[in-house]
């Protein structure tokens, strides 16, 4: 290697090794902006989901103009590339370099647990708008994070009651991918299904990197009357066309987490998605005036229909906002601003009315939604809607908190053979 | 378990393993000839998939997408390989470095081009729907994937077998400097079987995304695949390819259904059994 | 009369050592996450560097001690001493199981069956959802309590912990290379035939290779688990393995403080670059693509042979 080679490379070194620890805090020449940090998966398998998730948020901002009470807002956006070590690195940057006012984001159930212990520890506000893990809000609370999104099994809870009462499905074959997303989905189906007469007669559990479904589809017990699946992203994409395949739509009807038909994949689904029953917080075929003028400008801004993941941080959003409104603006009172996120109170967000229960989840209204072609393309056609569902549903907490997380195998599976 | 059971659970694995043959003969052939460790191999899959989705949405041609799909990644092989590849000589730890850059620029270029979204490639009707046969189903795309693979496979095999081409190509893995030595132009061969491979893993690409979709991640998800097959099969042999896919294929698919609490695992059992018995692969040369 | 490399990484380590205090939060805790990966990717280039055998499956003995860890602290409050040493075991038997499988290989072979084998471990870690979490992981392993007079829930007392390990591990593993057992590797990585000619067990130091750049790797993943205070089947994901063989081959394989300065620039290269793009695989991708072009030594590797 050339001297000159080597002389470049030296300062190379140098450089990168020395930015990090040398590069100034960020400061604004005009006044102290309230800082929000936002950290999503901007890079790696999950980008697609980060970028409708930044969308959502700016698209709120750019609506109140990025300030509240006179005083300008600074959104700080970090990749936390879908992993929680480089989402616990990144909070680390926005909470102690860029110090940050709230912190809020994330996808991932496991970025979620990762974080809470240095959220906690930093007493730092932060709002989790996607991440859906149960038990964020319910057995170990952390005391500094809101959720403004929803919990895995509260929609999960009325949708298997609106079963029973409108359909006559009682024995029902659960096909879920297999970690706890899929776990707390069929758990809370699962647990007041069967409380209430059902049965679910297998657990069928598909791993993450599954490409060929042949033979999870094979194993399905046709004798059932319905099927729960839960599925998200590219595997509820190809699930649903191999379920086509095996001649199932429509002789096993298809009752589902939300997220198996989110909007982010439905755009990308044909006819086997027609007719598939699903229960979730949000649908963008959702007729209130606040959706309609959301779903608008939102599929103006980015060009495609609003998922729940840009609802749910434009919501999120607004719900910050609030806080920081309730507060007039005084930000750095950390205590304050936490106690005002959970006193927010919105009767008419896009999705309806929300407010935050004692562990800091949402109560919120779930929909019932089928999949209908209207106009020449896929919605979730909301056909029912069950009001101020909290994450305990009709169980007083301290009761439901008694009982162990959804997990693989609880609640245990009694009429599977 | 019924007769039906076996029956449909052995066309699954047979159309999977098709499938995996496309992807992994390539990366076989390329090592048997040229000693090189492809680990974008999965990329040329991916970016197959990709350029054949973004040319059936231009064109609504489905053979189209196939021959564009892989033709385009052919040429990003033959680049690859005459401009970096080439420089390395045969080390092996300059090779996997090499092609694993490549396979982390190819991965985000496909999510700048093409964002984030899974996509499924559009069927023509023709090859849509499910042949029934009594109570059987058979999806017809899957019958097309195993014509197609069994078609290609006879036809790589005559070529090898029958043509002059194809003797230089068997001599250039059989010993690369004696056939240099006869005045076979080895470089050249191995320019072509550069080629043929990475279109043969983008072709498996274009079919799979009717199939497996077109996702962020495919290329790291189907590698395993592929090296799977070829630590079965053994490297740098065709027949070893073939059998080694339809193993694998049958194994992974007979193994996820009958005992799904190991779903994790099936892949790697052949490879478990064969590691055991025979280090080199089926087919491989110690 | 103390060698050169002893005095220059006894000197990196006293700088970072004296440079510390003044770094806010956010640089020391790239500084630590960069000691501590230093040893992973030093417990690779004994196996890489020195023998020659390539692994994509590394990751799994550093991600079966840090889950130790995790059990342990979480389930039964274990010691310090006690995670460190289960950890370790752990990680040493699975590469001694894991060995007797890789070794049988040679060549291209070795690599993939390590990538399948680093797969069967995050399969384990996705799939014993009782003993794991599985997907969700393991949250809420505390720091160690040493009984020292600094809390080593604090950035810096953690930082100089972590650092003090990097030390013990470059020190034992240069021991190690330098030893006659160090130079038969060595041996064998230029010539299998001519070792085995000399009457080398060329099968058992690799094999033995294997088995210790396991162990070090598992020493890593305590710290790590610690670090993060967090576990989970990303730690041993294929994308962790691969990145750790890039450090090795961007520092200078087989010259050890080289794997060790390539995981240093690749932590900061990734914190540093993804703040100004998105697009930091692809800068990433480039950047080894360009090391192995203009400096297949490594940059250590470069420095090497200009001295030499």
């Amino acid at each position: 290697m050339t001297r000159l080679t080597t002389r470049v490379l030296t300062l190379a070194l140098l450089a990168v090794l020395a930015a990090p620890l040398l590069a100034p805090p960020p400061t604004t020449a005009q006044g102290t902006p309230i800082k929000i940090g936002f950290l999503a998966p901007m890079s790696g398998a999950f980008a697609q989901v980060g970028k409708d998730m930044l969308n959502g948020t700016e698209l709120y901002l750019d609506e109140i103009g990025r300030q509240v009470g006179g005083r300008k807002i600074e959104l700080i956006v970090e990749d936390d590339e879908g992993t929680p070590a480089a989402a616990l690195t990144k909070s680390r940057k926005l909470v102690d370099q860029d110090k940050v006012h709230v912190l809020t984001g994330g996808q991932l159930a496991n970025v979620g647990y990762a974080l809470q212990p240095f959220i906690d520890g930093s007493g730092i506000p932060a709002t989790y708008p996607v991440i859906a893990a149960d038990d964020i809000t319910q057995r170990k609370p952390a005391k500094w994070i809101v959720r403004t999104g929803w919990s895995t099994s509260q929609p999960m809870h009325p949708f298997a009651e609106w079963t029973i009462k409108n359909t006559k499905y009682r024995k029902v074959a659960a096909v879920a991918m297999d970690y706890a997303f899929g776990y707390e989905t069929v758990g809370g189906f699962q647990h007041v299904f069967e409380e209430q007469g059902g049965q679910i007669v297998q657990k069928v559990w598909v791993p993450l990197n599954t490409n060929d479904f042949a033979p999870f589809v094979a194993q399905i017990r046709r004798d059932a009357d319905a099927v729960l699946v839960l599925f998200t992203g590219r595997l509820a994409l190809q699930f649903l066309k191999q379920y086509q395949e095996a001649g199932l739509q429509g002789k096993l009807p298809i009752l589902s987490g939300g997220t198996t038909t989110d909007e982010s994949v439905l755009p990308s689904m044909g006819d086997e998605a027609l007719g598939v029953i699903s229960a979730l917080h949000y649908s963008q075929a959702l007729d209130l005036p606040a959706n309609q003028k959301f779903a608008k400008a939102f599929e103006t801004k980015a060009g495609k229909i609003s998922s729940y993941y840009s609802e749910a941080t434009y919501t999120n959003m607004r719900w910050i906002v609030e806080a920081i409104k309730m507060v007039s603006g005084k930000v750095e009172d950390r205590a304050a601003l936490l106690a005002a996120l959970r006193k927010v109170d919105i009767k008419d967000t896009a999705r309806g009315p929300i407010s935050i229960d004692a562990y800091g989840n949402p109560i919120q209204n779930i929909y019932v939604r089928k999949v209908e072609r209207v106009g020449g393309r896929l919605q979730n056609t909301v056909i029912a809607t069950i009001p101020s569902v909290s994450q305990f549903w009709t169980y007083k907490p301290e009761d439901y908190l008694k009982l162990p997380l959804y997990t693989r195998d609880y609640p245990p599976c009694k009429h599977c053979q | 378990m019924r007769a039906a059971f076996w029956i449909t659970q052995t066309f699954n694995g047979l159309s999977y393993g098709a499938l995996l043959f496309l992807l992994a003969s390539g990366l076989s052939l390329i090592f048997g000839v040229m000693r090189i460790v492809n680990l974008a191999h999965g990329s040329y899959f991916l970016l197959g998939g990709y350029i054949g989705l973004s040319v059936i949405w231009r064109t609504g041609s489905f053979p189209l997408a196939l021959v564009g799909g892989a033709v385009a990644v052919a040429l990003i092989g033959i680049g690859m390989e005459r401009i970096f590849l080439r420089r390395l000589g045969t080390q092996t730890l300059g090779q996997v470095l090499m092609t694993i850059g490549f396979a982390l620029i190819f991965q985000d270029l496909a999510l700048l081009i093409w964002g984030g979204d899974p996509y499924s490639l559009p069927l023509p009707p023709a090859l849509s729907g499910v042949l029934t046969v009594g109570e059987l189903r058979f999806p017809r795309y899957r019958i097309f994937i195993l014509a197609l693979a069994a078609v290609i496979g006879a036809g790589l095999w005559l070529a090898l077998d029958r043509t002059r081409v194809g003797a230089m190509i068997r001599a250039a893995v059989d010993d690369a400097e004696m056939a240099a030595g006869v005045g076979i132009r080895v470089p050249t061969i191995s320019m072509g079987v550069f080629a043929l491979g990475a279109f043969l893993a983008a072709l498996g690409g274009v079919i799979g995304g009717g199939f497996l979709g077109v996702y962020p991640g495919l290329d790291f998800e189907i590698l395993p695949y592929a090296f799977v097959v070829v630590i079965v099969g053994g490297l740098g042999s065709l027949p070893g390819a073939m059998v080694g896919s339809l193993l694998v294929g049958l194994l992974d698919n007979f193994g996820k259904a009958l005992f799904p609490e190991l779903a994790y695992f099936t892949l790697f059992a052949p490879m478990a059994l064969i590691l055991a018995l025979r280090p080199t692969g089926l087919f491989g040369r110690t | 009369m103390i060698p050169r490399r002893v005095v220059a990484g006894l000197g990196a380590a006293a700088l970072a050592a004296l440079v510390a205090p003044a770094l806010s939060a956010y640089p020391l805790t790239l500084l630590t996450q960069a000691a501590i990966i230093a040893i992973l990717a030093m417990s690779l280039d004994v196996l890489l560097g020195y023998t020659g055998l390539p692994s994509l499956g590394h990751a799994a003995y550093f991600g079966v001690a840090a889950y130790a860890v995790g059990i342990l602290t979480v389930d039964y409050q274990c010691s310090f001493l006690t995670c460190l040493v289960v950890g370790v075991a752990l990680a040493t038997l699975t590469a001694a199981i894991f060995g007797l499988l890789a070794i049988r290989a040679a060549g291209t072979y070795f690599l993939m069956i390590t990538l399948a084998l680093g797969m069967v471990v995050w399969g384990l870690a996705f799939r014993w959802v009782s003993m794991t979490k599985g997907d969700n992981g393991i949250a809420g392993v505390p720091r160690p309590e040493l009984g020292l007079p600094w809390s080593l829930s604090l950035p810096l007392p953690f930082f100089y912990f972590a650092l003090t390990a990097t030390v013990v591990a470059w020190a034992l593993l240069g021991l190690l290379v330098r030893s006659p057992f160090g130079m038969g590797l060595q041996g064998i990585r230029e010539s299998e035939t001519r070792m085995r000619a000399l009457g080398y067990n060329v099968w058992l130091h690799k094999y033995l290779a294997f088995v210790i750049a396991g162990a070090f790797a598992g020493f890593a993943g305590v710290f790590w688990a610690y670090y993060n205070g967090f576990v989970s089947p990303v730690d041993v994901q294929l994308v962790t393995s691969v990145e750790t063989l890039l450090m090795v081959a961007l520092g200078g394989p087989g010259t050890l403080a080289g794997p060790a300065l390539g995981a240093t620039l690749i932590v900061f290269l990734k914190n540093f670059v993804s703040v100004y793009t998105k697009r930091w695989l692809l800068i990433l991708g480039a950047v080894y693509i360009g090391v192995i072009l203009f400096a297949p030594q490594g940059v250590l590797g470069a420095f090497k042979r200009r001295s030499a």
